[in-house]
């Protein structure tokens, strides 16, 4: 019965998606105040009704209720809760549930916070996304749905794939999708610019919120998912350059160069119809990235089953809205007003760079991700195009970029004095140096190219921490005053500085563990000692045990260090009867510095066990790195500037302001 | 600088960085394309090549044999027409076992593939979309025909 609700509610929701879009569009056209207004109840209804639908389909896999097919095919009354409820979204017909609702959210926050949009620019906005929202709702309706019911009802369920069986990928996919959907709202305020055929610096400060909040989740969509590649697959990896990875990282991409080029249209009205343009392109990103991962046209390494007609839908839709957009675009963009002039060497040429720089990293990563369906769609030829090509393409653009974004906020808007620029960089030379000097005498032994990076990620962190000392005044005057200054700061000013010192440290872990991690596959047996950098590992026992789901190998391995004990790891190879499936659990010991990783494979008490063991250095900076992003992006996004629902500032802007000393 | 000649340099960077990007990527691309093939293509200059590449298959059934350290395995990779020797000593993927599809990734030295990766995949009802195509070439596949 709640299950029939669930259904009954999402074709509800198509049908008042049909009608916030209809109405507003129409509304907007005609400038008719009452079809425009009808756009906030229409928001709020589809977004109850998808809610109904989301909360009967997890019902359903609270209660284990098998006679709905994909609670039968997807859970298992044995499986802990968490993954009951993270099984909703642990598959296809579920995760589709969750995109729309999430859009329908993102609709929803339009409708109520944007109060201070233009009414006819939000209903344009609400419209397009009641759009997205429809054809979404349709494909899910006409394709996968999630509340098919299975008569007789089986015993019990197939359980869900074990290895997603797993905290990160349990939060994974709901970030990923915030980030994803998110750039659906600045894909509709670009397309309602467009159909409006201006675009005013206000709607770059009116979009920003909601670009934030996308990138920011996609960040941490991404971190997740890299998070649980790195100890869940068991090979100690933790970026494969994957199709599928690749997919969630050009939107990414894509979705960094429009915040960066947003600023410009906001202080500057500059480089106007190049943002429209970056917020069509994120979403078409977002979109393909959809597509490629439900398609299966691709062979990734975390390529689940899929049915290729779902894909094709999923390609119209991505036509179509695309296709719109971009013709709208070929119409509409010539007739911008150009704004703002600026020197090459400014403020603005520097974030034209940025924009530059990350477009062709988007495009090489396009390249190296679609040439292979390419080639194989025209001559037949399957070939595949891995991380060597990434490494020649991708890396060296983002170093240039990296080293760029050291200057960039030390340039003024308009016209900045390049030397006065280069004369501030003495600090990020310096810590640049010293960065490099340290790693490199502690790791003699090793391969030196790491040091490039830490060079690299040494500029480009003295350069941000130099950019916000000389904001703050900081020695120049007394430290008190330098605290109130730095209280004093826009929070998006922060934002930037922690995002960029995010990245700078972010750099240093991916450098290190490209060519200083050490690997040993060893067969051991029952009190055997491995030593791996500085560590003796000791394997003092493996025994048998049964989880809820599934039975275990568990391997006991003390850590020692210079003879002291550090910790113990509990490796794990599971087999989950259900689903006949192992997995490898790997355990790691984290410090600081390095991560020591441990997975057990085949073995019995006779021949032993294969360990394999990784001493990866710096692995944790790289999500700390990533988690300084995060924070740097939610911490801008709570700027008061730009606080949904914020009352207006009546205000006149003070000089500062309005010289664009603040950005972020 | 005159706004002309400033839009000039404007579009040069942006040509000049597009141009070296294309040129990097085009110069990765000779080297690190990896072709895949299923045992039966492999023909005599494939086979003493020694390029990097993927074959994929079927591990055959009984073919799987384990050093007596564990360490290295060796195994077949069969399209069910013929079979190709292989030899991988890296962590497997969980799903690998007899009769599932794989993919490796090596190159051919002295008649054997020596893998340096095995790809399967998350999801045990799946192909990889190469090794049906490659069953569907020698005629053994059994599953759904292609639509």
């Amino acid at each position: 019965m709640i299950a029939e609700l669930g259904h009954y509610t999402l074709i509800l929701a198509l049908i008042t998606a049909f009608l916030q879009s209809s109405l507003t569009l129409i509304g907007a056209h005609k400038d008719d105040f009452v079809l425009m207004n009808m756009g906030k109840p229409a928001a709020i209804a589809q977004f109850v009704a998808i809610f109904i639908s989301f909360c009967a389909l997890t019902h359903a896999y609270v209660t284990s209720d098998f006679s709905v097919v994909n609670v039968a095919e997807n859970s298992h009354s044995l499986k802990p809760m968490l993954y009951k409820i993270s099984g909703v979204w642990g598959n296809h017909e579920g995760s589709m549930v969750l995109w729309v609702l999430i859009l329908s959210f993102f609709g929803l926050t339009v409708a109520l916070f944007g109060q201070n949009i233009p009414p006819t620019l939000r209903a344009r906005v609400i419209g397009i996304q009641g759009l997205i929202g429809l054809s979404f709702l349709a494909f899910i309706l006409f394709t996968s749905n999630p509340f098919s019911r299975l008569d007789p009802p089986p015993a019990d369920g197939q359980d869900l794939n074990p290895l997603l069986q797993d905290p990160g990928l349990a939060f994974h996919p709901p970030m990923l999708y915030l980030g994803y959907v998110g750039f659906s709202v600045t894909f509709s305020f670009a397309v309602a610019a467009l159909i409006e055929g201006k675009i005013a610096p206000a709607w770059a400060r009116w979009v920003r919120p909601w670009a934030l909040l996308a990138w920011t989740s996609l960040t941490a969509g991404i971190t997740l998912g890299s998070w649980w590649a790195y100890y869940e697959l068991g090979w100690g990896g933790w970026w494969y350059w994957d199709p599928v990875e690749n997919a969630s990282f050009m939107p990414w991409l894509a979705g960094t160069a429009f915040l960066h080029s947003a600023i410009v249209v906001e202080k500057r009205d500059a480089l106007k119809s190049w943002t429209i343009l970056l917020a069509i392109l994120a979403f078409t990103l977002s979109l393909m990235g959809t597509f490629l991962v439900r398609s299966g046209i691709l062979t990734s390494v975390h390529a689940f089953a899929v049915d290729p007609d779902r894909g094709l839908f999923i390609l119209a839709i991505l036509i179509f809205f695309v296709g719109g957009a971009l013709i709208l675009f070929a119409m509409r963009a010539p007739k911008m007003s150009l704004g703002g002039l600026f020197q090459p060497i400014s403020r603005e040429g520097g974030l034209v760079m940025n924009n530059l720089l990350l477009s062709v990293a988007t495009a090489t990563v396009f390249l190296g991700t679609l040439y292979p369906l390419f080639l194989d769609a025209t001559t037949g030829q399957k070939v595949s195009v891995g991380p060597p090509f990434f490494n020649a393409t991708f890396v060296p653009i983002m170093m240039l970029l990296l080293l760029l974004m050291a200057v960039g906020p030390m340039l003024s808007w308009r016209q900045a004095d390049f030397r006065a620029a280069i004369v501030r960089l003495w600090f990020a030379a310096l810590f640049s140096a010293g960065l490099s000097l340290v790693f490199w005498l502690y790791n003699l032994d090793k391969p030196v190219t790491p040091i490039i990076g830490f060079a690299i990620a040494g500029w480009l962190a003295g350069g941000t921490l130099k950019e916000f000392a000389d904001r703050v005044a900081f020695l120049k005057i007394s430290l008190k005053k330098s605290l109130a200054r730095a209280r004093g700061l826009p929070r998006s000013a922060h934002g930037m500085t922690l995002a960029h010192l995010g990245v700078a440290i972010f750099v240093c872990g991916a450098s290190a563990d490209s060519a200083w991690r050490t690997e040993v596959v060893i067969n051991a047996n029952t009190n055997d000692t491995i030593s791996l950098a500085g560590y003796e590992l000791m394997l003092e026992n493996v025994e048998q045990l049964q989880g809820p789901n599934y039975k275990a190998e568990r391997a006991r391995i003390k850590v020692t260090k210079e003879g002291k004990e550090v910790a113990v790891l509990f490796p794990e190879r599971r087999f989950y009867s259900v689903q006949q499936m192992l997995t490898t659990e790997a355990q790691i010991y984290s410090t600081f510095m390095a991560d020591l990783y441990a997975t057990i494979g085949e073995g019995n008490p006779k021949k032993g066990w294969v360990l394999r063991l990784w001493f990866n250095p710096l692995i944790p900076w790289i999500w700390s790195g990533c988690l300084l992003m995060v924070i740097g992006g939610l911490l801008s996004l709570s700027d008061r500037r730009l606080r949904i629902g914020a009352p207006k500032i009546h205000h006149q802007p003070s000089a500062r302001e309005k010289d664009g000393y603040e950005n972020g | 600088m005159t706004p002309t000649r400033r839009r000039l340099l404007f579009v040069g960077l942006g040509l000049s960085s597009l141009v070296t990007a294309l040129l990097l990527a085009l110069n990765a691309f000779e080297e690190n394309l990896v072709f895949f093939y299923s045992p039966s293509d492999l023909t005599e200059t494939l086979m003493s090549s020694q390029r990097p590449m993927r074959i994929g298959g079927l591990v055959k059934k009984g073919s799987v044999k384990r050093s007596d350290d564990g360490l290295t395995i060796r195994f077949e990779v069969t399209d069910l027409q013929k079979s190709m020797p292989t030899i991988f000593n890296g962590a497997l993927p969980d799903l690998f076992s007899e009769n599932q599809g794989i993919v490796a990734e090596g190159r051919i030295i002295d008649g054997i593939f020596r893998a340096n990766k095995i790809l399967a995949k998350h999801d045990e009802n799946y192909m990889p979309k190469e090794v049906a195509e490659a069953l569907r070439k020698s005629g053994k596949w059994k599953g759904p025909e292609k639509k």
